[in-house]
This record gives C-alpha cells, structure tokens and sequence, in this order.
C-alpha cells in the first residue's frame, strides 16, 4: 500500500533538504519528494506542524536478551525504540552469554524478526567472553549478521590484542567500538571524581582515565589505519583528544549520550541510583564541552547506551547498584533542547542521530532519497509531555528524567514503508 | 528551640544553630551519667535498633549505653550470623525490624548512602552511624562537644587533621562540621590519603606535616587503616610512624594548650607515639564519655523524650 505523508517539514542532512513538501511510500521505498505530491490510491497522512526525517538509528543500546530478560526483552526493547522514533538500534554484545559467537547473533536476529519492530544490528564481542584475552571469530560473527564489533562494558585492556583486533576487522569491514576506560585508574569508581565523589564520599571515577584510554584508541587507529569508533564520550579531556586526532586525519569517530549533555553529577546527589552510569554523569564543564563538540563536528553520533535494569539491581545501596539508564524513549526531546537552546540546528540534530550512525556502522539508512528502503520518523516538535514510568515502553524504568517535562515526541515510526508505530 | 529533624544523615545537613542545641543537650544529659545510679525513664517503651552491617566496638557500645541510660530497649543487630548472609536485602532487612516495632534505627553500613536508603523507605528515624567513607555524624559531634569544653568556642581555631583523610568518614564529617562552626582546618598525611586536590572538602591540605600541625589548637591524628597499604597507599608502617605519626617532638609545633584527639581504635607506635598516652594534652577518652553523651542526645530529641 502507498503512503502519502502531506505538509510536513521534511529535515534530510543526507540531500541538505529543509522544505515544508510531501513524501510518496510505495512498496517499502521512498517513491517521491517534492512540495506537493497528489496519489489518489495511497493512504493520506496530515503532516503538517510535524517534522518527517530518516529513521533515528541508536548505535547503542542494551536489549538484554539473552539471559536478563527480566530487565528488557528483544521485543521490549524494540518496542520502546519506535516509539521513541528509532527505527534501528544496534545492541550490545554483553548479553548471558555474550554476543561471541555466531549462534547468539543469529538467536538476536530471529528474535527481533518475530518481534517486526525496529531493526536491530548485533554487536559481536571483540574477544572471546569479553574477557580482553583472545579474538572472536570475526568472519563467522560477520556471516551470522553481526554489524560491528565491541566489548562494550569491559575495555580491551591489552593495547597489542586491540591492535591485532583492528588490523583483521579489515578483512571483514567490520566496525570496531570501543568501551574507553582505564580500569587501573576506574576501578572501585562509582561517581566522577570531583564534587560528587566528595559529596557522596564515594571512591571517583577521573576524567581522564576517559582521555587516557581514549588516546590509546587514536594511536592504534593511526598505527593500523583502521577507523574507530569511540562510545559514550563523556569527558572535556575526550572531546579533546578526539578533535586533535580528527584534525590530524585520524580516521576516528565518536558518540555521546543525551545524558552527558543533559545532566551532570549533580544527579547522583542524594545517592540516586537512576543516574548511576559509566562512565559517570561529569561536570558542568564537561557538559558545555561535549555540547560544543556536538556542535562542530567533533562528536558525530547521539547514541542512547540503553541500559534497562529493574528495582533488583537498582534499588539498593548505590556502591551495590548496577551501571546505566534507559534512553530510547526521551533521547528526541533532549536533542531537541539543544536544538531550541541553539546548540545545533535541526538538521544537525537529525545527522547525529540518523544519517551519521548509518554511515559510522555502514548500515542502510539515514536518507531519505527516492529509491531507498523507505525507514522515516516522523515527530512533533512541540509536543509537551511528562516522563511517566507507566507510560514508558522499556520492560525497565531506570531513568533520571521521571518527571521531566520534555517537548518533542515521535508520533509515527516508518520501517520498510510499514507504519510500526503511531501516535497520530 | 524546635528540633524538627527527622533522621540525622550527615554533618551537612545539620544548620549550625542545631549543632549547637544538640550539643546543650548533650551537655545537659552528660550529668546523668555521673549520678549514682545512671539512668532516666525518659525513653521507656521505645525500641531503638542498632543495625551494624561493619564491625564497631566504640560506636556500638556507645549507643547501646546510651540507650539504656534512657531505659529504651535495644535491638543489637550484626550483619554476621543473619539472614543479610542467605541474600536478604537491606530494604527488606529494615522494614522486617520496622514491622516488629523499631522506633528508630541506628545504622553502620560499610556501603555510602545505605543509611540515606534506608531513610527513604521506612517510617521509623534514622541515625547514620558510620556508613562508607561518606559520614560518620555522631563522631563529628563528639569531637566538636571535646572541642567546647576544652576551648569555649570554635571561632578562629585550627584544627589539625592527620593521616587518611580520603577513605574517612571521621574526617568527611569532622571537617565539614568544624567548618562550619567557624574553624579553620587543615589535613596532612600521605598525599595518596589526602583528599584530591579537585575535591573542594573546605580543609586546607597541607603536603608538610609542620605546616598543619604549627599553632594548632586541636590536633585529631586517624586511625591508620593497615589493611590498605596493600595497594601501597604507603609503602611501611615503619615509614608511616617516621614521617606521619605524632610525637613529644611534633606536638610540640602545636599551642602549648592544645589537644590532642583520635576517634579509636588507635594503633600506638603508628599514627601516636606511645609517650603521648600519659601526656595531659590528650582527651581521647573524655572524647569516648562525650560519645554517650551526644548519641543520648538525639535519640531524646529524635524520639521526642523531652529531657
């Protein structure tokens, strides 16, 4: 069946679109774009005073499953992903038992098949369980359908086995992720260090155990030529090894979560499990550098680090409490506080959370040009809503934004032409 | 004056006029001690629980009298040879004691913030006896109670606080609450134990140990933990008492009526020479008296006795 979504304001980075027009759906493709489409057979949409870009692709999340289902499930997760506008979401290798082989890649993709929501993309392990001490079997991994490679949650300690990891992803064109943490200097770590950990008088976590490990990463992308893709920079010092590295030519990449630029530390105060994440919630100077970052290019990517946990891992002493917090669902309405503060623009915005995560992970995606799988969001900008944790999708409620006000919601969620979600 | 706090927390969320009325109170209470026959019906028929979940014998012990001085009856909890050893949790722990009658709960915890936790999710008042190395309250208190008696006031003193300030609750609390009764303060120690220097605690950190110690009124020496030089936080305990370990000889940089403090349990021969156990200077076993004094204090103003 065609779709005719009428009158929205259609944000394309990948074809610097901005205009108020039409998009024509037809047989899972995008048809037609032009200011205004007439199709008497297809299925009228009113878009008008809402914003219609590429689908929002989350290069990381956490799904859970297999073995923590009771904190999120592949459908679950899926689910809280379209409706907050993702049409894809790449996960996370640290499942029970990792992401290592071929079999549980293939167990992710059959799962998300039967749950026919947002695409999602596994992310194998680098090494064998995570454990930082031999390679996975990247070719298998890459036929099974892995997207890219990552021991998200535990760093490749050993610089000479991450070298060995970028020199053979080449022969798969395998993206390599890097979880950039120096463990010597983390370790026991549960807030930054600085003013949360002197307030809570909790051990730290410093920014520059963060900087430290990720300049090793830009050293071995230069030394291998092989691009890298750092995760969830939080960090002044990050950032700036980053623009240094991309100024030299470095082939590196790199993303930041809604979280780090829209909280500091000042939320663990009080002891508030919810914004218990690594790495850990920063300064106010850190904040303003990683929105600058954002801003000029430095980070390319917004990606969420969905991490569902229950009251079982959460509500308990803060040392005890599990790392991380859900984003799929309020990810949009923070970047759009940036876009209304006038950090980014609009169709900034939509490259860092759409076309930027397609390329960094070569994935299909991130356009809207005619002739491409037909994977849209369509949002209100100016829609106001409270974040209510029975309102939430995610099987988990582990957010610090409960409460918040936000502006902006996804009210149609576009996969392959098929509407998988709707607000409208 | 009204005391309309619920639990006591931490040191920082104490105004200073409620320091002040805390310790009137503990100083109008500390007579009882002295009479013949110590006690006081003040607190019949309240249940006060003493959740330890850490080791302790001074801050246990010192409870527990202080609660029978005011005839309330105790439960003496140890996380040990409980059911916190088959997997229960500390939310279920409390509110299976709260369910039996607690009235107030007084709790060691070795993880920061447990006792702020618990305070969120029971009905019953809450002390913080000790929890990580976040805040230890009722030692501030103590110190502070010593520090009145001796000196009259806290206006322009210098306190001086010697050795592993990073991992210690006593010093979190202890400079947070001279500070803001109008003390200066200053740490030394290893620079491994000292607060980093991001770590804006409001104490002066001295790298010299003569630059702390010159002129002090109140000299507070910690207790070396000596399971840490595992991690080489220093590289001896030889070395400890050689370069950091107070003496005649360093005392002697202190005012000549200075005092000389240490929360317990100490290590002679490490953080204090034992020629300083006989010297009139030293008043750590008054500071233990004032301990009971403080702790009967605010469970009377917690319960709501009356004096």
């Amino acid at each position: 069946m065609k779709i005719l979504l009428k009158g929205g304001r259609i944000v394309d980075p990948s074809q610097k679109l901005d205009l108020i027009g039409d998009i024509l759906i037809s047989s899972q493709k995008i048809e037609a774009i032009s200011p205004n489409i007439s199709a008497e057979d297809a299925k009228i949409i009113d878009c008008q005073g809402l914003v219609v870009c590429p689908g929002f692709i989350d290069m990381h999340v956490h799904l859970r499953e297999p073995g923590e289902e009771w904190k999120e499930t592949i459908e679950t997760g899926t689910k809280a992903a379209v409706a907050g506008g993702f049409t894809a979401v790449a996960c996370m290798p640290n499942t029970k038992p990792p992401n290592d082989n071929a079999e549980v890649t293939r167990f992710i993709l059959k799962k998300a098949e039967e749950a026919g929501r947002a695409r999602v993309y596994p992310v194998a392990c680098i090494t064998k369980g995570q454990k930082g001490e031999s390679l996975t079997e990247f070719g298998e991994l890459k036929e099974a359908g892995a997207a890219a490679l990552s021991d998200d949650g535990f760093p490749v300690s050993d610089a000479y086995l991450m070298r060995l990891a970028l020199e053979y992803a080449k022969n798969f064109d395998l993206p390599i992720i890097s979880h950039a943490e120096e463990l010597s200097l983390s370790k026991g770590g549960h807030v930054n260090e600085g003013l949360a950990s002197s307030k809570l008088g909790l051990k730290g976590v410093p920014a520059e155990g963060e900087a430290i490990a990720i300049f090793r990463e830009v050293m071995l992308s230069k030394l291998t030529g092989t691009p890298i893709h750092i995760a969830h920079v939080s960090t002044r010092e990050g950032v700036e090894i980053i623009r240094r590295a991309k100024e030299e030519g470095i082939p590196v990449t790199a993303e930041t979560a809604p979280h780090y630029f829209s909280l500091t530390e000042e939320a663990t105060f009080g002891y508030n499990t919810n914004a218990k994440v690594n790495p850990p919630l920063r300064s106010e100077l850190d904040r303003e550098a990683i929105k600058e970052a954002l801003a000029d290019g430095t980070l390319d990517a917004i990606a969420t680090d969905h991490a569902p946990h229950s009251p079982l891992e959460k509500l308990c002493e803060f040392e005890k409490a599990a790392c991380g917090l859900i984003g799929l669902e309020t990810a949009l309405p923070l970047g759009l506080r940036l876009v209304k503060e006038k950090v980014i623009s609009l169709s900034r915005l939509v490259e860092l959370m759409s076309c930027n995560p397609a390329r960094i992970l070569g994935i299909d995606g991130g356009t809207l040009k005619p002739g491409h799988t037909a994977d849209i969001t369509v949002f209100d900008p100016e829609k106001i809503w409270v974040v209510d944790e029975k309102a939430l999708h995610s099987k988990s409620k582990n957010s610090p934004f409960l409460g918040w006000e936000m502006k902006g919601q996804a009210v149609l969620t576009i996969i392959s032409g098929k509407i998988v979600f709707s607000r409208l | 004056m009204d005391f309309s706090k619920k639990h006591i927390l931490d040191i920082a969320s104490l105004a200073p006029e409620e320091i002040n009325f805390i310790l009137d109170t503990a100083e109008a209470l500390k007579e009882v001690l002295s009479r013949p026959i110590p006690k006081v019906p003040t607190l019949r028929g309240k249940l006060v629980a003493h959740l330890f979940f850490e080791p302790s014998t001074r801050t246990r012990l010192s409870f527990e009298k202080a609660a029978k001085v005011l005839s309330a009856d105790v439960f003496n909890f140890t996380a040990r040879m409980s059911s916190v050893e088959k997997g229960e949790s500390l939310i279920d722990t409390v509110l299976n004691i709260q369910a039996m009658g607690a009235d107030l709960f007084v709790i060691r915890h070795p993880n920061a913030g447990a006792p702020h936790l618990i305070a969120e999710h029971v009905k019953t008042r809450v002390i913080n006896a000790g929890d990580g190395f976040n805040a230890h309250p009722t030692q501030a208190l103590l110190d502070l109670l010593t520090v009145r008696e001796k000196k009259g006031s806290f206006k322009g003193l210098k306190v001086a606080i010697i050795g592993d300030i990073r991992h210690s609750r006593v010093a979190h609390s202890g400079i947070c609450a001279f500070c803001k009764m109008g003390a200066e303060v200053f740490v030394s120690g290893p620079a491994t134990m000292l607060p980093p220097e991001r770590e804006a605690l409001g104490a002066r950190v001295c790298y010299h140990l003569e630059e702390a110690l010159k002129d002090a009124d109140v000299v507070m020496a910690l207790r070396v933990q000596k399971e840490r030089h595992g991690r080489a936080l220093f590289p001896s305990v030889r070395e400890y008492a050689r370069h950091f370990g107070l003496n005649t000889e360093r005392l002697a940089l202190a005012k000549d009526d200075c005092i000389l403090m240490h929360p317990g349990p100490i290590n002679w021969g490490v953080e204090l020479h034992p020629e300083l156990e006989k010297d009139p200077r030293n008043v750590i076993l008054e500071q233990v008296t004032n301990g009971v004094a403080v702790r009967m204090a605010l469970l009377v103003l917690l319960l709501g006795g009356g004096a």
